[in-house]
């Protein structure tokens, strides 16, 4: 055991004080607080203003169609296609006389694409005045028909689901477990590939170095590859948490340094627009989601996000330290011979998404009880709420089973593989040192 | 007293018997030879012995008792052909490591390897990473290593390749000196002027077996053919006889082999009955060299692949 201690110390130290991994570690948090920050202030602050242009012959618009903060709709007489752009219009919106089958078209002429959203937002007017127009015609009182329009169902109710198993009753948000599902499955998805990657190579250096049998004639085998597993796994739960003390600290000085601004902003496009039926969502969103986010089930999400990290790794290490004691000096063999890890991992990631948005899918559950797909998809499911205890039990004891199996095979292997110079392995080889006795 | 005692150990590989039934054993103290062509079997020898591998069959008895690879590996020092260490790892830090991996205390530790580091003058070398060292001090630094923790039995293959004569030297009496402190050593190399000067005992293996065991002077003897060299004031005129044949002569000597049934008296009184006048008569033993040659030479340049079943 106090050489294992040994290994793990130096696997630790060395990399923890290696000047790429101070680097990685503090930069990414910036760069990551940084990217949503920069997301979130351009998204209320610099929204495209459009002044559009409208040639409406029969005059059933202009009463019609409501300016907002981001579309301006203008009608000026002598306005036309070829001359919009002189005139200050970003756009020229062309509604013909007659319009009454799909032969007719409304044209929306620019020298740009005015987006997505903002198609979407002239069209959601043209079409709220038809049928204005369709409930005039039928002799709908104007008044009822404003008192109508302005009803704002988000006012009235709030929708929620409810998640019932026996007794125990809990409240979900399938947008924001989707959200928190399918981030943690992508981070242990990157972490088994950055963390395996480092063992991998770590045991090349080994072997290349030839220190391998310096080392062995000292130390078991076994010792020295959990010993580097260990400490790897060690400098990934530094780095985690370093990362989530960074971003949890920068986030909420960022928070504080933007709310009021945010708040304010919040609050006239409240007033101004939300009557209008068009709304710049993004800042609601960010006041709304935080409130949300807290509301998450993160007493079960955290302890399970950790055992995943970890699990999953000590799961996929092993494999990932197998192959790096079988390749000899050539990277290419060390692509070839790692497709067989990769594979399920990637596949894993692909159920995920799939179990982030349909936790209880077969697929999903299939997909988080088998220890070579568990950590990732486990991970997508979990923040619904909705995984019975029993699957996460078994899920668990599989994955440990399994990391206990993938451990003791690995090490048949990499006990033969560190020792050997200039010869390719192959997979039928490797095979066969799985069922040798020792 | 034997430290090592090996019985019928073998080991085969998928396609070859590295080492078929070999046995022997190493008298404590003493400075013992390995020896073999490339590929005879000695670094796959000197694995199990150093409880890399396990052997398929046979045992190995370490100061008498059954070898225990957890427990005895921490009074082995090996230096493998393959040397090897972390490059980018400070070379201080380094020697620390692998002195607490045989069991060191860190105190013990540093005070060995500021020790030894003051010996081979390489204090300056501390903070350094190994890539920064030539072959020759890797080499040094390698052999420190190895030493640090006094191990009882101390493996070195090949320990002087790639280094000059001066530092040659001084590691070849640091062996000297260790071995008079009481440390046995395994010295595994095919440089047979080396082995003269420094081994006692010898086991030269080839093809997984073994084919010579004793001591150098020993198998000296053992492998002579009796050959003599003759020294004379002025060299006889040649005459016949089938008491010995001359193989060679050079200013005022002959050498002569002598024949079967015939000894060294036979031979002198040969001459001094045709009236030579003999200066000098002296047996020539053969070198290491020579028994290694002609005992390996019988079989096949390189070991060719063969069916193990």
């Amino acid at each position: 055991m106090k050489k294992i201690w040994l290994v793990i110390r130096r696997e630790y130290l060395t990399r923890v004080r290696n000047k790429t991994f101070i680097l990685s570690t503090i930069l990414l948090p910036l760069f990551f607080i940084g990217f949503i920050a920069a997301s979130a202030y351009l998204s209320i602050k610099s929204v495209d203003r459009e002044k559009i242009a409208v040639e409406d012959n029969n005059g059933i618009f202009k009463n019609s169609f409501q300016s907002d903060k981001v579309i301006t709709y203008e009608f000026p007489p002598d306005v036309n296609a070829g001359n919009f752009k002189e005139r200050g219009y970003s756009a020229f919106l062309k509604i013909p006389n007659k319009y009454d089958s799909k032969l007719d078209s409304i044209s929306l002429i620019s020298d740009k694409q005015l987006g997505i959203t903002a198609e979407d937002k002239i069209k959601g007017q043209i079409n709220a005045a038809i049928r204005d127009k369709a409930f005039l015609t039928n002799n709908i009182n104007k008044k009822i028909l404003d008192s109508i329009n302005a009803i704002d169902e988000e006012d009235l109710y709030k929708f929620s689901t409810v998640i019932k198993q026996g007794d125990k009753t809990a409240v979900s948000n399938s947008g924001l477990s989707y959200g928190i599902g399918f981030g943690s499955g992508i981070l242990i998805y990157i972490t088994l590939f950055i963390y395996g990657a480092a063992v991998m190579r770590g045991v090349m250096e080994e072997k290349m170095n030839r220190i391998a049998e310096v080392i062995i004639s000292s130390v078991k085998p076994f010792q020295l590859m959990m010993g580097k597993i260990i400490g790897i796994a060690a400098v990934g739960i530094t780095q985690l948490l370093i990362w989530i003390v960074l971003i949890v600290g920068l986030s909420s000085v960022a928070t504080t340094i933007l709310s009021p601004d945010t708040l304010q902003h919040a609050q006239s496009i409240n007033t101004s627009v939300a009557a209008a039926g068009a709304n710049n969502t993004a800042a609601l969103n960010f006041l709304n989601t935080k409130n949300e986010i807290l509301q998450a089930p993160w007493a079960l999400i955290i302890p399970c996000f950790l055992f995943y990290f970890i699990a999953g790794y000590l799961f996929y290490a092993s494999l990932f330290a197998a192959v790096g004691s079988v390749v000899n000096e050539d990277p290419q063999e060390a692509q070839s011979l790692m497709l067989p890890i990769t594979m399920p991992i990637i596949l894993s990631f692909i159920i995920m998404t799939t179990a982030a948005g349909k936790p209880d899918s077969p697929i999903a559950v299939w997909g988080s009880l088998i220890p070579f797909s568990s950590p990732i998809v486990m991970m997508a499911r979990i923040p619904s709420g909705s995984v019975p205890a029993w699957q996460i039990s078994v899920s668990m004891i599989s994955l440990v089973a399994g990391f206990v199996l993938t451990t003791m095979l690995a090490a048949k292997i990499y006990r033969t593989g560190i020792l050997l110079y200039g010869k390719k392995v192959t997979l039928k080889e490797m095979g066969k040192w799985l069922f040798r006795k020792s | 007293m034997d430290i090592l005692e090996l019985q019928n150990l073998k080991k085969y590989y998928a396609t070859q018997k590295a080492v078929d039934d070999i046995s022997f054993s190493i008298p404590k103290e003493s400075i013992f030879g390995l020896l073999g062509p490339n590929g005879a079997g000695k670094t796959t020898l000197l694995r199990m012995i150093t409880g890399i591998f396990y052997p398929d069959s046979g045992s190995i008895l370490f100061e008498g008792k059954k070898f225990d690879p957890v427990k005895d590996i921490l009074k082995i020092g090996y230096m493998p052909e393959e040397r090897g260490l972390y490059k980018k790892m400070k070379i201080g830090e380094q020697a620390l490591y692998l002195a607490m991996l045989k069991g060191m205390s860190r105190t013990d530790a540093v005070r060995k390897v500021k020790e030894w580091f003051v010996k081979f003058e390489m204090q300056s070398w501390w903070n350094k990473k190994v890539d920064d060292l030539s072959k020759g001090m890797s080499q040094k630094l390698q052999f420190v290593i190895t030493v640090l923790h006094e191990p009882r039995l101390l493996i070195l293959d090949e320990p002087f390749s790639g280094l000059d004569p001066v530092n040659s030297n001084l590691i070849k009496e640091e062996i000297f000196k260790l071995a008079q402190k009481g440390t046995t050593i395994i010295f595994s190399t095919h440089r047979m002027e080396q082995v003269e000067e420094i081994c006692d005992r010898i086991v030269l293996v080839n093809m997984g077996k073994k084919i010579l065991d004793g001591s150098v002077k020993q198998i000296k003897q053992d492998c002579k053919e009796n050959i003599f060299k003759v020294g004379f004031e002025t060299i006889p005129q040649p005459f016949t006889n089938n008491i010995f044949e001359i193989a060679g002569s050079k200013d005022n000597f002959l050498t002569v082999k002598i024949n079967d049934g015939y000894n060294p008296a036979a031979v002198l009184q040969e001459f001094l009955t045709r009236g030579a006048s003999i200066i000098s008569f002296n047996e020539i033993l053969p070198s290491l060299n020579d028994i290694f040659i002609k005992k390996v030479e019988d079989t096949k340049f390189s070991r060719q692949f063969e069916k193990v079943n």
